[in-house]
């Protein structure tokens, strides 16, 4: 009974070391590989829709409609399609990824005031140079918080993953056999490994950030804020 | 699309609404999950979020500490919780335990954050202009504070609601009921209409209580705030 066992068992972890790094590896994969599709897919959408507002609004209410759904409905949704292949898990990763990326990265594109775009205009940047040379930079700090809440996100999805089918690896394996086996040790290492992907990663693009955007250091003080505006957008169901 | 028509006739079928299995039931055992887990992280985050708002102090630590929470998937908590509420209670330790718990954790950050930007998002002078009339902190913070943020702080229960709605779906993981059971006993029985029918309700019932949230909202809004509501949105 899952009751009587230790809750860690340490010689457990020691002897299966070469699996749980496999696990980790594979659950930062999967997470890694929707993170680098959702970023595209949102960027390129997002750079469709700067200045559309006509276009953005249902972007985002689209990709809202979709963050409502729990992820283990959307997970379990495809699988009568695409079985038990990559498709199903990373499409809805990728999804859910969207509503986030899409708003932070158009608010970036849309943080640069309009006398500094004529400062550029003036200096006789063309349309590409002006994008490369200033309104990228200046979106950087809020396309970062994105990616950091993104990242976060996706990594405890890959969790919900699991619960589909096993053959997709990852920390949440851990945590389904540590449950169906009654073997807390599992459980923990699983759910303590994953915490720790998630929050290195945020860590990882907050450092990225500073070397992106030495300059946005001042602007710590508007985080709680940036970080409120963006708190709507946890992932459901992770 | 057989499937489909294998989802409409389960979803139709009428004895698929009666029962200890049937869909009203499922229903009522998912909400009884999610509002009571809603309303015990309002009790927390509610004060803290005001308190931290109207003074300032220990943002940074409220925040970090909101955002840390958010690291931890709710399937991580239920499976974190499951052995040692096992130890207390075999009966309620296997289900309700870990899955309120997990619920209740998943409600806090929304809330928080979003009771304290909203306060903190309220003009700074119009405090100082209350403070100058001679209206007490508190009186400050109910009358001044709290009404202009409002649409924030609603919208950050509305973010708590459905996610947990959503979420509590996990809860049949731990054997609580739910209609996330359909969805698991679908995948274990290899009952695909059975699953994608849970897939429809819990799907559907997310999207209505974020509808249903949003006209809260809108109605809870004095009327002269409400384009200060819109202004709040994050675009």
């Amino acid at each position: 009974m899952l009751a009587d066992q230790p809750l860690l068992d340490l010689g457990w972890i020691g002897a299966h070391a070469g699996d749980i790094a496999l696990r980790t590896l594979q659950h930062l994969g999967l997470g890694a590989m929707a993170l680098a599709v959702g970023f595209a897919v949102a960027f390129a959408l997002a750079m469709m829709a700067a200045g559309r507002p006509r276009l953005l609004a249902p972007l985002i209410t689209g990709a809202g409609v979709v963050y409502t759904i729990p992820s283990l409905a959307l997970f379990a949704a495809l699988v009568p399609f695409t079985g038990l292949s990559l498709l199903t898990a990373e499409i809805p990763l990728v999804l859910y990824t969207q509503l986030v990326l899409i708003r932070g990265i158009s608010a970036g594109f849309a943080a640069a005031p309009p006398e500094v775009l004529e400062a550029a205009d003036g200096l006789g940047y063309t349309r590409r140079q002006r994008f490369l040379a200033v309104e990228l930079p200046i979106a950087i700090p809020l396309i970062v918080a994105a990616v950091r809440l993104a990242s976060v996100s996706t990594i405890g999805l890959v969790m919900v993953v699991t619960l589909i089918g096993n053959n997709f690896g990852g920390l949440g394996l851990y945590i389904k056999e540590g449950i169906a086996s009654f073997f807390p040790t599992k459980v923990y290492v699983g759910a303590a490994l994953s915490v720790s992907l998630a929050l290195a990663s945020d860590f990882a693009l907050a450092r990225l950030e500073r070397r992106l955007a030495p300059w946005a250091e001042s602007h710590r003080d508007v985080q709680p804020g940036a970080s409120a505006a963006l708190a709507g957008l946890d992932p459901i169901g992770a | 699309m057989e499937i489909l028509t294998a989802t409409i006739a389960w979803l139709t079928t009428a004895a698929r609404w009666q029962g200890p299995d049937g869909i009203p039931t499922r229903m009522l055992e998912h909400l009884e999950i999610a509002i009571p887990s809603v309303l015990a992280a309002a009790l927390v985050a509610l004060p803290v979020g005001a308190w931290i708002g109207h003074t300032g102090r220990y943002a940074a630590v409220a925040i970090n500490v909101a955002n840390l929470g958010r690291a931890i998937p709710s399937y991580a908590v239920l499976a974190i919780i499951l052995p040692i509420s096992l130890r207390f209670s075999p009966d309620l330790g296997l289900s309700v335990i870990p899955t309120f718990t997990a619920m209740w954790l998943l409600a806090i950050p929304p809330i928080l954050i979003g009771t304290f930007a909203g306060i903190r998002a309220v003009d700074r002078d119009l405090v100082e202009a209350a403070r100058g009339l001679g209206l007490t902190e508190v009186q400050i913070l109910s009358e001044v504070e709290l009404p202009l943020a409002l649409p924030v702080v609603a919208g950050g229960l509305r973010t708590a609601a459905v996610q947990v709605i959503a979420t509590a779906t996990l809860g049949a993981v731990v054997a609580y009921g739910g209609l996330g059971r359909y969805i698991i006993d679908g995948i274990a029985r290899n009952e695909d209409d059975r699953l994608m029918a849970g897939v429809v309700l819990v799907a559907g019932m997310a999207i209505t209580a974020e509808l249903a949230f949003a006209l809260l909202q809108r109605a809870l809004v004095p009327r002269g705030l409400r384009r200060v509501a819109v202004h709040a949105e994050p675009t």
